[in-house]
């Protein structure tokens, strides 16, 4: 294309306004990245914790430090109560009568639970006990099924969302404000062009934007894209003109920031915690299901996830694809409805 | 194109146009010719803008006729737009955007019109070609505004309040150049709450009053046919001593007498005979000058004679 074409100028216009906006590139590009980062360090996996705990006797003393996950103090009686009551220790053994053990410990402490049940099974096996069943343990550490990896599709979708309708909404709110789209079609611009110009660039940065949170996932915590890439393009493509068009529908009217920025959050807000981009949307009662699912956001973030972790292929999200290309159809038929050119 | 047509670049006829219960416009006719350079003049809220802006096809008429350039908005509107330059009043431009960028922007979408660089160089920014809009001043951001309007080679120049909020120098600056556009044959319709801007720019002026023309002319008609040749205003007397006003509009060169925030307005005539007779007749009555001044009439002696308001008193 001519770059003296006017969809072509429109379309450098939006790039050299997006980059010249430093806030905007922290937003997209670096807000994420420390986000995946803060939060794979606060949720990395880490080996199950020792528990301490103390005894009284040498007798009981002598079996519990065979278990691995226990670690074992011989105390006076005063210091071990001291000792619990501070929770330094999560329980302590002593000696009752006729032989039998005695536990004390805080049941409302989940440590406290464990450690009675990893105390309990030491000292009855070290007295003979002998378990029926045969069991072995297989640890889930390897990629794919840690939170990082359950995280950063959320993130994924979130940013998705967020830089498509900060950047379509804002930017046409703010030359509203300023009279520049009623200057703009003072002039022979062809009014489909303008619109057209925030699709190309935003389809342009959405390279970028999501190679960033991908790359950074998958070189700082080997998060896995099982699904094809290319379908995990389209997806990307067909969510962001979703959100774009979002963005539009709310961006139609308004004439001030302020209540651009009420209404973007006032949209975004709900779906920030309803669809499931830290925890999963399943936590919420079955009777908000149906509603949670319908929000373009959850339908993102369930068709990444089942993309980059379990391999599904675009076919198989049909549900999710059905519902973005509706949020697609109704909100840019609204926006074309509604829009105002002054 | 009828002959009547390529004299006239713009008719307006009967225009109307009501927000909600207020009526902006109320029966204008106007005929703007070619290669001229017409104003409307009037204080704010008078209908320039909405007038101005009808004009431009960007609001919708309640009734009434527009044809600019022979054409009209409901037929050719994409003919229009191509040879139309137009400033709108309060446009931000992209702070972010350099110079030259920006009239890039706006070259692109007209199909013939000087180069980027060119445009530039008529309206004297060839320094801030490659600065960002958000540091210039105020008077370099209106002349890019005009630059905007200019990248297409416009038939008709479009220019609302061009020079309103800018420094004096800024303002003498554009009317320079606006005065070059002239020569090069252009037609323009401005508007302007300054009447030295109108008197020095415009080769006819319409006052524009609650939506309707009051006076239509060039600017020396408009202030032969209302106000004499000159104005006296001086103040005297005291409110326990007035000045007995009878006295002074029986002199034979003054013409209208009003008292106007506690000084006196007079249209004179003859200057020479005026003002002595004036000092004469305030002696004969024992009432001592305090200030006295004279000057030519404007637009604005036009403007207060005819609506008894100042053009800046809303």
């Amino acid at each position: 294309m001519n770059s003296n074409h006017p969809l072509a100028q429109l379309t450098l216009v939006r790039f050299r306004e997006f980059t010249r906006e430093p806030e905007a590139l922290f937003w997209v590009f670096i807000f994420p990245i420390l986000l995946a980062a803060g939060l794979g360090i606060a949720f990395r996996n880490r080996p199950a914790d020792v528990l301490q705990i103390a005894t009284v006797t040498p007798e009981l003393a002598a079996p519990l430090a065979r278990e691995k996950l226990l670690d074992v103090q011989q105390l006076s009686l005063a210091d071990a109560e001291t000792a619990l009551r501070n929770g330094k220790v999560a329980l302590v053994a002593e000696p009752g009568p006729g032989g039998a053990v005695v536990y004390r410990f805080d049941d409302t402490n989940p440590e406290g639970r464990t450690a009675r049940m990893l105390a309990d099974r030491a000292l009855q096996r070290a007295a003979g006990r002998v378990d029926p069943l045969v069991s072995s343990d297989r640890l889930m550490r390897e990629p794919g099924s840690r939170y990082i990896d359950f995280l950063i599709p959320g993130l994924l979708g979130m940013n998705l969302m967020g830089s498509a309708m900060w950047g379509i909404g804002f930017a046409i709110v703010d030359a509203r404000r300023k009279k520049l789209i009623k200057r703009m079609v003072a002039t022979p611009m062809p009014r489909q062009y303008y619109l057209l110009s925030f699709l190309l660039s935003r389809l342009v940065l959405l390279v970028l934007e999501v190679g960033v949170v991908l790359g950074f996932g998958a070189l700082v915590f080997q998060v896995p894209v099982h699904g094809s890439l290319a379908g995990l393009a389209a997806l990307c493509i067909l969510s962001s003109l979703s959100f774009c068009a979002l963005g539009l529908l709310i961006a139609s009217r308004v004439q001030t920031i302020e209540a651009a920025s009420g209404l973007m959050n006032a949209v975004m807000m709900p779906m920030w915690i309803c669809s499931g981009v830290f925890f999963s949307a399943q936590r919420f009662p079955a009777a908000m299901q149906p509603l949670i699912k319908a929000l373009p956001l959850t339908a993102v973030i369930d068709a990444l996830r089942a993309m980059m972790l379990q391999g599904s292929s675009l076919a198989q999200l049909a549900p999710q694809v059905a519902i973005l290309c509706g949020w697609l159809v109704v909100s840019f038929g609204l926006a074309l409805k509604l829009f105002r050119w002054r | 194109m009828s002959p009547t047509a390529a004299k006239t670049a713009l008719r307006v006829h009967h225009l109307r146009k009501t927000y909600k219960d207020v009526v902006a416009v109320d029966g204008l006719d106007l005929e703007v010719r070619q290669a001229e350079c017409f104003g409307l003049l009037g204080p704010n809220g008078a209908g320039k803008t909405t007038t101005i802006e009808i004009c431009e096809g960007l609001t919708a008429p309640d009734a009434g006729e527009v044809e600019v350039l022979g054409l009209r908005w409901d037929r050719d509107a994409a003919e229009l737009r191509q040879r139309l330059g137009i400033q709108l009043q309060e446009t931000q431009l992209s702070d972010k955007l350099t110079v030259i960028e920006t009239i890039r922007l706006f070259r692109s979408f007209f199909r013939q019109g000087p180069e980027a660089p060119e445009v530039i160089a008529l309206v004297e920014l060839e320094e801030k070609s490659h600065s960002r809009v958000g540091n210039l001043s105020g008077g370099q951001k209106q002349r890019l505004a005009l630059a905007c309007a200019l990248v297409g080679r416009p038939d008709f120049l479009f220019l609302d309040e061009p020079t309103t909020g800018l420094d004096p120098h800024a303002r003498r600056q554009l009317w320079e150049l606006i005065e070059q556009f002239k020569l090069a044959g252009r037609t323009i319709l401005l508007t302007t709450h300054y009447m030295d801007e109108a008197e020095r720019l415009c080769d006819r002026v319409a006052i524009m009053d609650h939506g309707k023309v009051i006076a239509l002319g060039t600017p020396r008609e408009l202030i032969k046919s209302v106000c004499a040749d000159h104005m006296v205003e001086f103040s005297a007397g005291t409110r326990a001593r007035p000045v007995d006003l009878a006295a002074l509009a029986a002199i034979d060169s003054i013409r209208e007498v009003r008292t106007e925030n506690g000084s006196v307005r007079m249209q004179v005539t003859e200057l020479h005979r005026a003002v002595p007779a004036l000092i004469q007749e305030l002696g004969r009555q024992a009432i001592p000058l305090t200030e006295l001044r004279t000057h030519s009439a404007t637009l604005e002696d036009v403007f207060v004679t005819l609506t008894g308001r100042h053009l800046r008193d809303e």
